[in-house]
């Protein structure tokens, strides 16, 4: 993208527009620059082409199957020429219990019930990722912003849970939350009372376990992106603050913080846009739990579209998924991060 | 020039595609099924490809997919024209993902493993699978009811090799322990024998909730008992789940449940893996009983270190069948039951419907009950079955009033997932007897 822009600027443009003035360009010129556009657009299309056809391929034609798979009744296995097309009410059945008062009060229950649960959850761990992670991970990384010996290590230690397979993680965490695991050897041993039922299996207790390790494994990302930011504060600006008095907490809150609040802002948005679609941990964590007290709504769609062949209704889920990833990144593109990009163009 | 630009970039987008779709059709012109067009001439090579479940276990022994490969080998030296290609597929996998993917894609293999049922039901109506009513005649009228699951409009479109009922295991020694004489024949005993297994010490039943199925068993059983089987039985074709029975099936469940005659953490447990499932919980000797199909021998015997071991556990398990409730349109000697079979996909060589005739042979099945993996689907083989225990469910078998297959494979997967996923909710507190009935006739709505 930045390529074409920046070559686009050089002299695709530019060029038109002298063509425009009322100087005569001699034939040669004419087509020299005939000759560079071509050369130009060759170019572009020898270098995006391929991703194109990857993305169109890749991304598009899924996306947009995924949408007309989600107007049918379609169980996967028949011929989908055989699908009987029943408009929107997959969505309807989701978001409401749909259109046929006979069966509403059953879908309310199986359908629709489970998945603004499993969508609550996204929610939750959103709103739980800016209230607690964003803190943790700042206070971690304004601590660690300084030198110290093994300083490498540590900031190793950190990141590693990041670096780890989900997979490996959560069969990790699956065993130390069994209840015959560590943990519930632990809560004991200091006399305290492990949930009802196993860490995962507690109605209230099963979604603060799997926040407690996406928590775990997402922070190190925090920390490591906010001290990259740190690094690049100008040192000299701290000093300035210092000498004028400025206690470290003044400096952390006055000068730090505000200055890496791009790399903030970024992270927030990264962190947004992997909540709604949090699945791997999940499902490896006994897919969303056996009664889905921590399901998100991306294992619902897999439990519902791959596991009980219903595709059209799977279909219909992860185009709400889309929808709702769509709507939320524009809108901090356009809210949030706005001024972060107008600076950048600025800076351009 | 605009134009021209534009015809330059699409003629490389269009290099860029080719490139992409020369990669894709490569695969697609490999003829996979070489003899397709193959009339049964026994001259003429045929490869037979063959997907089926048995994979290594976790001592990395894999008893049943041996038994396979001898199958095929015979098979070949009999017909050495038929060779095979098998592909072992974990069970899961290969239902879930491989097998309705390559038949969407017209590409199945030849043989593949079939649960019957709803999803058989499902596959014949999009044209999937050969009918075997008439080639396998024979073999279909030697294996008599078992082969009911994998019949759908009158046609058989699969032969099974394995099919048994399910029954509570229980350790005689434990229930020695509690004082318990007598095998429970009724729920009123079953719940004394609870209550004196509790005060012993013990822990009464193992269930392994956390897997889903262990605990919907209990459910299936229940509406066993409470439904009749004109219900039962209609309500494959039909999902119509308006009586009454169905919903007192779950209020049946949920006072068994109010007795507390499970192990702690129940939702939390596994049915197979590790010494804490159900099965390791029954074969530690921390728990009497547990509800399971007739494979579960061989599970128990995982968890026993050396032969002796083995042979003692073996010896210390007893079975009885689902006992009778108080009340109840349903005939107390009706049993569930289910069992595994294969079938051949519609374009598949005749060759592959012979194969199946010969797995359901009495040579194949009797070689099959002397592994004791499991009791054979044709009677012929019982013979050979040695465990008294297994014998005593292969006569069970015989002399149900009838037996139902699983109710999650006769409702196929959707209706059968999201029973299911309500049963465990009983289990977890979290649905009602309605709402596991909410959800069947939410999900038979969109199928």
């Amino acid at each position: 993208m930045t390529t074409m822009e920046t070559s686009g600027m050089g002299r695709g443009p530019v060029g038109d527009t002298s063509s425009a003035g009322p100087r005569t360009v001699s034939p040669k010129v004419e087509a020299q620059r005939r000759a560079d556009n071509r050369r130009k657009w060759s170019e572009i299309a020898l270098f995006t082409g391929p991703a194109l056809v990857l993305f169109l391929v890749f991304v598009v034609f899924p996306v947009a199957s995924a949408m007309r798979y989600s107007l049918y009744k379609w169980n996967g296995v028949k011929k989908f020429s055989e699908a009987e097309f029943i408009g929107f009410e997959n969505y309807a059945r989701a978001l409401w219990g749909g259109s046929d008062p006979a069966t509403r009060q059953a879908f309310k229950t199986a359908y629709s019930q489970p998945f603004w649960d499993a969508l609550g959850h996204n929610f939750l761990i959103i709103f739980l990722s800016m209230a607690i992670q964003l803190p943790l991970a700042l206070i971690v990384a304004l601590v660690l912003n300084r030198k110290f010996p093994g300083r490498s290590f540590v900031r190793v230690v950190i990141f590693a849970p990041y670096v780890i397979s989900e997979v490996i993680a959560g069969v990790m965490w699956f065993i130390i939350f069994d209840p015959q695991g560590i943990a519930t050897h632990f809560v004991e041993a200091i006399g305290l009372h492990p949930p009802e039922g196993g860490w995962f299996e507690d109605q209230t207790w099963g979604f603060w376990t799997v926040f407690f390790i996406v928590t775990w494994k997402y922070l190190g990302l925090a920390i490591i992106l906010f001290l990259a930011g740190l690094s690049g504060v100008q040192q000299e600006l701290q000093e300035a603050a210092s000498i004028d008095g400025a206690s470290w907490w003044q400096v952390q809150w006055r000068i730090n913080v505000p200055l890496i609040g791009p790399t903030i802002r970024i992270w927030a948005f990264l962190s947004i846009i992997g909540s709604i679609q949090l699945f791997d941990m999940v499902w490896v964590l006994n897919r969303g739990g056996t009664t889905g007290q921590y399901a998100t709504i991306a294992s619902f769609m897999t439990q519902i579209g791959f596991f009980r062949h219903d595709v059209g209704f799977g279909s219909a889920i992860a185009v709400i998924m889309f929808v709702i990833s769509l709507v939320v990144a524009t809108a901090y593109m356009l809210t949030v991060l706005r001024r972060d990009n107008a600076d950048a163009d600025l800076s351009r | 020039m605009a134009h021209m630009r534009r015809m330059a970039a699409l003629a490389a987008i269009a290099a860029s595609s080719a490139l992409v779709l020369a990669a894709c059709s490569d695969s697609g012109d490999t003829p996979s099924t070489p003899g397709a067009t193959n009339t049964g001439d026994s001259s003429t090579p045929v490869e037979l490809t063959w997907w089926h479940n048995a994979v290594a276990g976790d001592d990395g022994g894999n008893p049943l997919g041996d038994f396979w490969q001898k199958v095929a080998d015979d098979y070949t030296a009999l017909h050495p024209n038929v060779t095979f290609k098998i592909e072992q597929i974990q069970n899961e996998d290969l239902q879930r993902t491989r097998i309705p993917t390559a038949l969407q894609a017209g590409d199945a293999p030849d043989i593949f493993q079939q649960w019957g049922g709803g999803e058989l039901a499902a596959q014949v109506d999009a044209g999937y699978l050969m009918d075997l009513s008439e080639v396998d005649a024979d073999a279909i009228a030697k294996l008599g009811g078992a082969v009911a699951p994998w019949q759908y409009q009158d046609k058989t479109y699969g032969i099974p090799f394995q099919f048994g009922v399910e029954g509570v295991w229980y350790r005689k020694s434990l229930f020695d322990q509690a004082g318990i004489t007598a095998e429970p024949t009724t729920m009123d005993e079953l719940n004394a024998d609870v209550a004196k297994l509790k005060s012993a010490n013990i822990i009464p039943i193992a269930v392994g909730a956390g897997d889903k199925w262990p605990a919907a068993h209990w459910w299936y059983n229940f509406a066993l008992r409470s439904c009749s089987k004109d219900v039962l039985q209609g309500a494959g074709t039909s999902f119509d789940f308006s009586d009454p029975c169905w919903v007192q099936a779950g209020t049946d469940l949920q006072a068994f449940i109010d007795t507390d005659p499970f192990q702690p953490d129940f939702t939390s447990t596994a049915a197979q893996t590790g010494a804490t499932s159900s099965a390791g919980l029954v074969a530690t000797g921390k728990a009497a009983m547990e509800l399971m199909g007739a494979w579960n021998p061989s599970v128990y015997a995982g968890f026993a270190e050396g032969d002796d071991a083995k042979a003692a556990l073996s010896a210390d398990l007893g079975w009885f069948p689902m006992p009778a409730t108080a009340s109840g349109q349903g005939d107390p000697s009706a049993a569930l039951g289910g069992g595994d079979g294969f079938s051949c996909y519609v374009d598949a060589p005749p060759e592959c419907a012979d194969f199946l005739a010969y797995v359901a042979s009495d040579e194949v099945q009797t070689a099959f009950a002397a592994t004791g993996i499991g009791l054979p689907a044709n009677p012929a083989g019982a013979s050979a079955v040695t465990d008294p225990v297994l014998q005593e469910l292969a006569a069970v078998n015989s002399s149900a009033a009838y037996v139902q297959l699983w109710l999650d494979t006769t409702f196929g997967p959707n209706v059968g997932g999201a029973m299911n996923d309500g049963i465990v909710g009983i289990f977890g507190g979290t649905t009602t007897p309605q709402g596991v009935v909410d959800g069947m006739t939410a999900a038979a709505a969109t199928q």
